[in-house]
């Protein structure tokens, strides 16, 4: 813009212009009183939106919590689990949307054990929808390597997708942090807590495997998974961080795939010679009852592995499985 | 249809062609990543990268047959490639466009004349060339792809635009991609495009190598832009968007045409004319390549090579952390391979392949390398992508058996790119005395080459005298224990050299022990007792690491890693290798 000056400078053009003058100084001082800040940066508040993870988990049946079933096929041995269960239809309501918790954490291929068996999701999936009814499902983890390749390499991204369901990969937008409440390590920690939202049922699936820090790997640190941040620093008291995690979630019921162990070089085996085979599917309500079962198909008693201890005294299950009166099952081969 | 409209609708398709290519350069089986998309196809049909390559190498890789279809239309055509495919020129003619649109004519005439300085495009490429051909003690190396427009767009989009538009839409990527060093990448791109508000086509007439070898291809080009008749009104309308500044109107030069035929379009009179007959008006045929400045490029580029190679990074002096990706050639041949495109670092499904800074020596600016600390997990193990991506095979095509050393490649053994070493003043359980062994956990190989040694050492104030026993509860002496402490399952109370038992809890002056060690019969008041934690600590075998990486990526000492990769023992380089051949 461009202004000539005049003789004759008019009164009206002055006062136009001393107006928007005015208008400038009172917006300055108005913004400056808005912005002011008396007291300068304080530390970081404590306080943050938290979230909390519900209760997934179905009204207990006497008799019908755990079924230790055998069989060399993982789809008919899981089928004959949880029929002697009840049924999916028990646990998987009409319109339910259904999370399931694999193990992706590697990107290796099926055959090598390291992850949830492909097939072993994809019939959980399977049954969810057809004889659960389920609206949605869902699979999800917090992969250790990367995410996407895990998902395709481990064979349960195309796997569980042909089923029908959904693949969610941890994005940054789907954490949201947590406490843990009585937890000493589960404090203002970020979860991958975005899938849970709108779920109904919680269904964790991961093979036993042998891990050299905490004795073994299976359902109770599957949840591991679902940890955000630079967790690795819960390695420092790996026994305490499992057993939170086990109080943090409370499944719907968890598959414990034992139809081949990872006896050595585990969590991330690497070649076949590192499994066992053992022909065992372990279906329960109850994962700390699941894991103690599980550690005796590596050759462990539930006392080698500390964290069974801790999960039972902070209330996500028993160590002594056979208080369940689990129900004994083979499917012939 | 106009023959500009064609021109333009060229232009916007090999744009957006090039832009799809760049997006689909992805890891994945949908049909908008990477499963036969040709990615690489202006990489290849670009003559600079085929000579270039030729020149340091004496080879040509098979792709880069591909250039011999833009030399071979070049040589008939002229400077097509600049006009119709080139998506960097594109862009500048776009940006040029659009800053200069509003300007007067004299203006525009002005701006679109032939400068003197338009030949400092030659000794560019010479400069690249001369040092790509360097005889002397294999010191060839390749670094067109700094200037070449497109590595440099290829580069730029890859690095920098995309990984920008996609942390704010998630589509591509489900984690966001970092990329070091990538506002320099940025800022060489948005330079080169600003320059057009200056002069139209900037990059193009004074800067761009790839343009000058095109303009020297161009030299017996069987049709060419000229006045067909000496009948002119020489109103000079054919200069006011003329994108060569070649002249047209006057004595043409042919040389610095890039065929946009703007100046077909607008002359009123039909006078200009695409033919094989010279312009009436008289042409120059020859590039503006002084005697002077020639030699003196083609020293400099001679010279250049040993005045940075002065930094001994090739020699003794070798980058340690420059950790290349399995299959990447030896460091000396590397570099004469490189064009900096960034395909390599663009396709890598973890992110850990990096654009290098100066640091790793002048020559590798923008080459890949890994960078544990940034991406999902180190180089991971079943993958073999940036070999395959590599146009120019600096990272040569490897299969999943030669990189992990199975079936006829297991005498070979596998591909190490580097090796792990634990530094013991920082790892927890080493220097802290704290339960950790993740690296351990992570190792993705079978035997692992991670192994731990277990430890039991007494902790800090941890000696104690009992003072009382019931049943398996110890009372100590000493009250100054933090409750709770010791009962995370890694601690143990022992007495003499042996005999240990684990403790399940403990409170400032009391501990209870596990029951299956019976330790606890074997103590009397009085006794001394220690609190001892039972660490695992971790040794690479040095005979098993590949140097992915993964460990380190993984180590909860989250700033200077407490196990880090140096290229150490890779095995491209034989000669930097730590253990002797068994």
């Amino acid at each position: 813009m461009t202004e000539q000056g005049n003789e004759n400078f008019p009164r009206r053009a002055f006062l136009a212009r001393a107006a928007k003058a005015g208008a400038c100084v009172s917006g300055a001082c108005a913004a400056a009183y808005l912005l002011y800040d008396s007291k300068g940066p304080v530390p970081a508040s404590k306080k943050q939106q938290l979230v909390t993870l519900p209760d997934f988990s179905v009204p207990a049946e006497p008799g019908r919590s755990m079924c230790i079933a055998t069989g060399p096929d993982r789809k008919q041995t899981f089928n004959k689990a949880i029929d002697s269960l009840g049924g999916i239809e028990r646990f998987v309501k009409t319109g339910d949307t259904v999370l399931i918790k694999p193990n992706v954490a590697f990107a290796t291929p099926p055959m090598l054990g390291a992850t949830a068996n492909p097939q072993l999701v994809a019939q959980v999936a399977r049954l969810c929808y057809s004889r659960g009814n389920a609206k949605r499902v869902i699979v999800t983890d917090n992969s250790i390597n990367d995410p996407a390749s895990c998902f395709q390499l481990s064979g349960i991204g195309t796997a569980a997708r042909q089923a029908g369901a959904e693949i969610l990969l941890p994005k940054p937008t789907l954490f949201a942090h947590t406490t843990l409440s009585g937890g000493e390590l589960i404090r203002n920690w970020p979860i991958l807590y975005g899938p849970f939202e709108k779920v109904d049922k919680v269904i964790g699936i991961t093979p036993v495997k042998d891990h050299h820090r905490s004795g073994a790997s299976m359902t109770m640190k599957n949840w591991y998974g679902l940890l955000g941040g630079r967790r690795n620093i819960f390695h420092q008291n790996i026994n305490t961080i499992i057993a939170e995690l086990a109080m943090m979630v409370r499944p719907t019921f968890v598959v414990l795939d034992g139809t081949q162990v990872m006896m050595t070089n585990g969590p991330t085996g690497g070649s076949v010679s590192d499994l066992r085979r053992t022909n065992t599917i372990i279906v329960s309500t109850d994962q700390v009852a699941a894991d103690s079962f599980g550690a005796t198909l590596l050759d462990l008693t539930p006392s080698d592995l500390p964290y069974l201890r801790k999960a039972q005294a902070g209330g996500a299950g028993t160590t002594d499985y056979k208080s369940l009166k689990p129900v004994i099952a083979e499917v012939a081969g | 249809m106009k023959i500009v409209t064609v021109r333009r609708l060229s232009q916007v398709f090999f744009f957006t062609v090039f832009i799809w290519f760049c997006i689909v350069t992805t890891q994945g089986t949908r049909w908008w990543q990477l499963r036969g998309w040709p990615v690489n196809l202006f990489l290849r049909l670009d003559p600079l990268v085929a000579i270039g390559t030729i020149l340091s190498t004496h080879r040509l890789y098979a792709p880069l047959l591909w250039a011999l279809v833009t030399v071979v239309l070049t040589i008939l055509f002229g400077r097509f490639f600049c006009g119709w495919v080139c998506p960097f020129g594109a862009l500048h003619q776009f940006v040029g466009f659009l800053g200069n649109r509003k300007k007067p004519l004299a203006k525009r005439l002005q701006l679109n004349k032939y400068r003197k300085a338009q030949c400092i495009k030659y000794f560019v490429l010479i400069f690249f060339l001369a040092s790509a051909a360097v005889p002397m003690l294999g010191w060839a190396w390749l670094q067109t792809g700094l200037l070449d427009p497109i590595p440099l767009v290829t580069r730029s989009i890859n690095l920098t635009l995309l990984p920008i538009v996609d942390s704010l839409t998630g589509t591509i990527s489900a984690t966001p991609r970092y990329y070091q060093g990538a506002c320099l990448v940025l800022g060489l791109f948005f330079a080169a495009l600003f320059l057009n508000l200056l002069i139209p086509r900037f990059y193009c007439r004074f800067i761009c190598p790839l343009g000058a070898l095109l303009a020297i291809l161009s030299r017996f080009a069987i049709w060419r832009i000229g006045k067909n008749t000496s009948e002119c009104s020489n109103c000079k309308l054919c200069e006011k968007a003329c994108e060569g500044a070649c002249e047209p109107a006057s004595q043409i030069k042919i040389s610095e045409c890039v065929l946009c035929l703007n100046c077909l379009d607008s002359c009123k009179d039909n006078v200009i004319s695409y033919q094989p007959m010279p312009s009436l008006a008289g042409e120059v045929t020859n590039p503006d390549i002084s005697r002077r400045g020639f030699i003196l490029s083609l020293t400099s580029g001679v010279f250049a090579v040993p005045a940075v190679r002065l930094a001994g990074k090739l020699a003794d002096n070798w980058p340690h952390k420059l950790i290349r990706p399995p299959g990447a050639l030896s460091e000396a041949e590397f570099l004469k391979r490189c064009l900096k495109c960034g395909q390599c670092i663009r396709i890598c499904p973890t992110n850990v392949l990096q654009p290098a800074g100066i640091e790793f020596g002048m020559e590798a600016l923008w080459t890949p390398v890994l960078n544990n600390r940034i991406g999902t997990s180190g180089c991971q193990l079943n993958c073999t992508a940036c070999s395959y991506v590599c146009p120019t095979a600096a990272i040569r095509p490897i299969t999943l058996s030669e990189k992990l050393g199975l079936g006829e490649f297991a005498e070979a053994g596998p591909i190490r790119i580097g090796t792990a070493f634990v530094d013991r003043s920082r790892c927890l359980p080493w220097a802290m005395d704290k339960p950790c062994i993740v690296c351990q956990e992570n190792c993705p190989l079978s035997p692992k080459a991670i192994y731990t040694e277990e430890v039991f050492n007494t902790v800090r104030d941890g000696s104690l005298a009992v003072k009382k026993i019931s049943a398996l509860k110890i009372e100590t002496v000493e009250k100054i224990m933090q409750p709770g402490k010791f009962a995370t399952g890694d601690y143990y109370c022992a007495a003499g050299e042996s005999k240990r038992a684990k403790i399940t809890s403990n409170t400032e002056n009391s501990i209870e022990l596990a029951p299956n060690a019976a330790l606890e019969k074997t103590l009397g008041i009085g006794d001394k007792i220690e609190v001892q934690v039972r660490l695992q600590r971790p040794h690479v075998d040095i005979e098993k690491c590949i140097g992915c990486g993964v460990c380190q990526h993984e180590c909860p000492v989250s700033g200077k890693r407490a196990i880090r990769v140096s290229a150490d023992g890779e095995t491209r380089n034989p000669e930097r290798k730590i253990l002797l051949d068994t």
